[in-house]
């Protein structure tokens, strides 16, 4: 990949390490294995995200980097080790599965908007529905999120009529609406085509510079080496390397993340 | 030899209200254990999942003449004696319950598993992920399906003849066994039959044009 070797690792005026406090973890991943069939896609990963941080992962596709985001939000179960986010332990059945939603936000790949819905009543039914606010206040809040994400013009419009990019700043506005403690972007930019990309990508800078903590799964390698505290890389299920994003990019210390920053996948 | 009159168009027309009753009781009926049968083949419970299949595999495998038999001349030697408009009415309910049930469980599996997840991680609890999430778009997705089979049901319901229930077919046989016009009186049944079935086969159309518009 032809990176600009001017452009600064991580954001300017943020500590890579974030805060140094142990209670600064929002997300701690220990020793988790998960198995699909006999197959087994996570293999003793642990990772640690702190207040405030953007976490890259990457890898090449099957590395278990997408199942791994989706471990830390309870969508898949885990067969062995720990992962607790925001102090709520996912591995425990749904019984805390509530306050997981309350505190953790999520965006896909396919945006997944409803629809049925006006990109308003897509922000707004959890917010109702959920956390119990008024119609008014919902109301306010959707305008609020959708201005940020850019679209304050297109509360009445249907997730058909919109283009992807901005289905998937819509689906960043619907979780970002619930104010949740960390967002998971599980490739939210995959499915689009560049020029797109980008304006999601900036709608997610401007998030981070909020001081948002966010994880994302991503194959956009200059944004994770431009926008991230930390990169973790995956391979073969494993938490292959990881560290303060210059210094992994500057210094690779697997040949196996050497070439995959080199063929720029 | 009588000819085919206005009373007999009387008497038809008459007899269609119970074919229009029958058919309503069907869909109404129907519609609701379709519904309860649909949700229980989707459960996370698997002893519900196994009584839908149950269900629905033995009614889908049953003909609705057997049905009929079995509701009006079985449960009267039961000694429940049952009136044949609710021999008619139990028999079509629990025939087009099971049949409404598989293709309403067809529709809910056909909505994304990511609409699931999505509304998932909003923190939408499984009673309101069906209720504002998940049904309305299997709503769009049932509608021709269910028109259809609606309209297979509004005749069928000429089976209900056989437990002596006189509804619009057996009373064409009534009027032409006094006519002995077959054309001309089967042709005049077959026309009420078309009036009753084409609005619904309009009304789908409508129906799922503007549930198109709005998602």
């Amino acid at each position: 990949m032809s990176q600009d070797s001017s452009l600064a690792a991580g954001r300017p005026g943020r500590d890579p390490d974030g805060p140094a406090n142990a209670s600064g973890v929002v997300v701690s991943v220990q020793n988790v294995t998960k198995y699909f069939g006999p197959l087994k896609v996570l293999d003793g990963v642990s990772l640690e995200v702190r207040q405030g941080q953007l976490v890259a992962i990457v890898g090449r596709s099957g590395s278990g980097k997408s199942t791994l985001l989706r471990c830390m939000n309870g969508l898949e179960a885990i067969q062995g080790g720990r992962i607790v986010i925001c102090g709520h332990d996912v591995g425990i059945g749904r019984s805390n599965r509530a306050e997981l939603r309350r505190d953790v936000g999520m965006v896909f790949q396919s945006y997944n908007l409803f629809p049925h819905f006006t990109v308003e009543r897509n922000i707004t039914l959890a917010l109702t529905l959920v956390k119990k606010n008024t119609k008014v206040e919902a109301a306010r809040i959707a305008a609020e999120v959708l201005a940020l994400v850019g679209l304050a013009d297109k509360n009445s419009a249907y997730p058909e009529q919109l283009s992807g990019g901005q289905q998937q700043r819509v689906a960043i506005a619907r979780s970002l609406a619930l104010s949740p403690q960390v967002m998971l972007f599980d490739e939210v930019t995959s499915a689009l085509d560049p020029e797109l990309t980008i304006e999601v990508l900036k709608v997610m800078e401007d998030l981070a510079g909020r001081g948002m903590t966010m994880v994302l799964v991503t194959h956009e390698m200059a944004f994770a080496r431009r926008v991230a505290d930390q990169v973790v890389f995956m391979h073969k299920g494993k938490v292959w390397e990881a560290g303060p994003t210059a210094q992994v990019f500057a210094h690779p210390a697997t040949a196996e993340f050497a070439q995959f920053i080199g063929t720029g996948l | 030899m009588n000819q085919f009159t206005s009373v007999h168009v009387i008497y038809l027309l008459e007899a269609a209200r119970w074919t229009l009753l029958l058919s309503l009781i069907a869909l109404l009926g129907g519609g609701i254990l379709g519904l309860a049968l649909a949700l229980a083949r989707v459960s996370r419970l698997p002893v519900l999942r196994v009584m839908a299949i149950a269900y629905i595999q033995i009614v889908q495998g049953t003909p609705l003449l057997v049905l009929l038999f079995l509701s009006y001349f079985g449960l009267s030697l039961a000694g429940y004696r049952l009136d044949p408009l609710v021999a008619a009415g139990l028999s079509l309910t629990f025939y087009v319950g099971a049949f409404l049930g598989e293709i309403w469980r067809g529709c809910i599996e056909a909505v994304p598993r990511t609409q699931w997840e999505a509304s998932d991680c909003l923190g939408l609890n499984r009673f309101q992920q069906y209720t504002h999430v998940i049904l309305p778009q299997a709503v769009r997705i049932a509608t021709a399906p269910t028109v259809g089979f609606m309209v297979q049901v509004v005749k069928n319901t000429s089976l209900a003849s056989i437990i002596g229930f006189v509804e619009l077919t057996r009373a064409g046989q009534i009027v032409n066994n006094s006519t002995f016009q077959p054309f001309l009186v089967f042709l005049f049944v077959g026309a009420i039959y078309f009036a009753i079935c084409y609005p619904l086969s309009v009304a789908s159309r409508v129906l799922e044009r503007k549930l198109h518009v709005a998602r």
